[in-house]
């Protein structure tokens, strides 16, 4: 044994992950094919019930939506504020709120919006007053739109965090190189500076993704299961008061166990394509 | 339909804080209801009675409990105060035999079917028997139902000039936006209460839901529905103007609210409301059986019933109460008008359950939000 303190957290990190991750997740797959006569697949089948497609439509647009709006606002800002000649305050006040706001969700986060945007909200009275009436022009905060602006407003500091280490890895000597060979700034970005940030972007909008897909109280503080997603359906069966259907939840759950598979598996694949341009420090 | 109490308290806990009868003194001069002096002796000659799950500011059970003691002199212990109906039966099947288990039990409907059928409910007519609609008790006696509450529609009058007395008025343009549920009933008991009552008016019945789905389709299209959660603090801050709730909840929050913003209650018009209950069964294995008889006998008795009304929950003798005349018009000036429960009709478990498919099926494609 030439590193026996390592091997002991390795063994460590394994059992803690075997304990909740591993275990978890094969009690999850159980669950859902083993009913009242054995094993069945009709849990499983239930999936494809109309409620739960929708379900998993909602889920997956809002997630993608999210994180897309995420990863290109958050990323703007964090380079709006690490530009050379940006004054060095706006980097603190800039991440001291992210920090915060990136850590804002739930049902206070819910609430915030609802005072704000609501159907009474303060915005709302106010730009009705001056006749923009923003309710009759079709928005709504209890919608998918309205969710996806609400989810925004913890996808782009958390963004905004993430990305800072990426942009700060960024030598100003590569940008003055491309100069010197003559490439314009487009150019730069298109053949340097992007292909270089792309596995930080695309790792960035995984998380988002993930955090998005996962999310549960403040769509459900929102709008109390009326908008479906998945994480609202398995609250509906587990712990409504109106049917409970411990398998189908656990249906859902591996549903939503491998989408997120089919996600990280398809970001890897992009990754390895990506990483050739990864910095060797 | 298994309603969970611990649900409806938390989404209820202002109700009948300061109810009508909070004092207790209401009743202070009253001789207490006719009983006969044998079961009073009997029981206390037993000297104490064990009941369970039942909240003090639930359904006024506190006065309940209290005048109980009093007029009789018994010691009652409750147990458990804000557990659910499962685990009533629960204390039945585990305290069998010990001096502490519960006498008596006030569960869902779903609970009282379970319980009859494991034996742990012992029968007895109380002397208002006939009085019990038939729909909401066993008819051999080991169940029947105490108190009931119907849907309602509860309306912010700073927000809503004009309060809808009708389903059809639900659908006019001036309610853009302001009708919501507590949530969906998919998962919230008194959204499912909304979808049945509202098929009720619509063309259905307790056998046919599917208007009521219908109806919120079709309320959704509009524009008129909210997705947001109602609950009191988005009925008096104006979010959800317009809720449809059960009415116990609304006119508790109505009275807490008061000194902030009017709150109207109506129980709409075109059918007959949509009802849920709770029954109240002897245990099978009563350390105190003839003090639990004594118990029945109370809360059955036109004072035990009056005192529901305390906590604005029915009591299921209602309908006779008034027509005998004997509900003060104190009390009935704090109510909806009487003629709107006048013949109310219950689910039975089988149309609950059959429902509860049917709107699972049908309210994700028709009420299509978001």
């Amino acid at each position: 044994m030439k590193a026996p303190i390592a091997w002991l957290f390795i063994g460590a990190f394994l059992l803690v992950s075997a304990i909740f991750l591993v275990a978890p997740t094969a009690m999850l797959a159980v669950q859902a094919v083993i009913g009242d006569d054995g094993l069945t697949l009709e849990y499983v089948q239930t999936l494809g019930s109309y409620r739960y497609v929708k379900a998993f439509e909602h889920s997956l647009y809002l997630s993608v939506l999210s994180a897309t709006v995420g990863v290109i606002a958050g990323a703007l800002i964090a380079f709006a504020m690490l530009k050379p000649g940006a004054p060095r305050w706006l980097r603190s006040v800039v991440t001291s709120f992210a920090a915060v706001a990136a850590n804002f969700a739930g049902v206070p986060l819910a609430f915030a919006f609802i005072s704000t945007v609501g159907t009474l909200g303060l915005l709302t009275s106010m730009l009705k007053h001056i006749g923009v009436d923003l309710y009759a022009m079709g928005f709504s905060l209890f919608s998918i739109p309205g969710l996806t602006l609400v989810y925004s407003y913890f996808q782009i500091p958390l963004m905004v965090i993430i990305i800072i280490p990426a942009f700060e890895a960024m030598q100003p000597a590569w940008r003055e190189a491309a100069e010197n060979l003559g490439a314009t700034g487009g150019q730069y970005w298109r053949m340097v500076g992007l292909p270089v940030l792309a596995p930080s972007l695309l790792s960035g909008w995984i998380l988002l993704f993930g955090s998005a897909f996962s999310a549960y109280a403040t769509a459900y503080a929102l709008t109390s299961g009326n908008i479906s997603l998945v994480t609202t359906e398995i609250s509906a069966v587990l712990s409504g008061n109106v049917s409970s259907e411990p398998q189908v939840g656990a249906a859902l759950s591996v549903g939503m166990i491998v989408v997120m598979v089919l996600v990280l598996a398809a970001s890897q694949m992009l990754a390895r394509r990506a990483s050739r341009w990864t910095v060797k420090q | 339909m298994s309603f969970n109490r611990r649900f409806m308290l938390q989404s209820g806990l202002a109700v009948a804080s300061t109810s009508l009868f909070g004092t207790g003194r209401a009743f202070a001069a009253a001789p207490g209801p006719n009983v006969p002096a044998a079961l009073i002796a009997a029981a206390k000659k037993e000297g104490a009675i064990n009941v369970i799950t039942l909240p003090r500011d639930w359904a006024n059970w506190g006065v309940t409990m209290d005048r109980f003691q009093e007029l009789y002199g018994v010691k009652l212990t409750d147990d458990n105060p804000d557990g659910s109906s499962a685990e009533e039966l629960q204390a039945i099947r585990t305290l069998k035999s010990q001096k502490r288990a519960p006498d008596v039990v006030d569960v869902g409907p779903a609970f009282a079917v379970q319980g009859k059928k494991e034996k742990l409910f012992a029968p007895y007519k109380v002397a208002t028997w006939a009085e019990i609609p038939a729909d909401v008790k066993d008819a051999e006696g080991h169940y029947y139902g105490d108190y009931y509450g119907v849907t309602c529609f509860a309306a912010n009058k700073s927000v809503v000039k004009n309060m809808p007395q009708t389903w059809a008025d639900l659908m006019k343009p001036e309610y853009k936006g302001m009708i919501a549920l507590n949530g969906s009933p998919l998962s919230a008991g008194a959204a499912i209460g909304a979808v049945f009552a509202a098929a009720l008016a619509n063309g259905g019945s307790y056998d046919n839901v599917l208007p009521g789905v219908e109806f919120f389709g079709k309320l959704n299209d509009i524009g008129n529905f909210s997705p947001s959660k109602a609950g009191a603090a988005s009925l008096v801050a104006g979010q959800t103007p317009i809720t449809i709730d059960w009415d116990y909840l609304s006119l508790g929050y109505k009275q807490a609210n008061a000194s902030k913003v009017e709150i109207e209650v109506v129980v709409p018009k075109e059918a007959k409301p949509f009802g849920n209950y709770y029954c109240q069964a002897i245990s099978a294995f009563a350390p105190n059986p003839k003090t639990a008889r004594l118990w029945m006998e109370y809360v059955y008795s036109d004072e035990g019933q009056l005192a529901f009304l305390g906590g604005f929950a029915h009591p299921i003798r209602f309908d006779s109460l008034v027509a005998a005349g004997k509900v003060p018009d104190s009390i009935l000036k704090t109510l909806p008008p009487a003629s709107a429960y006048k013949g109310i009709k219950f689910a039975t478990l089988e149309q609950a359950d059959k429902a509860k498919k049917v709107i699972a099926d049908a309210w994700p494609r028709l009420v299509k939000v978001g």
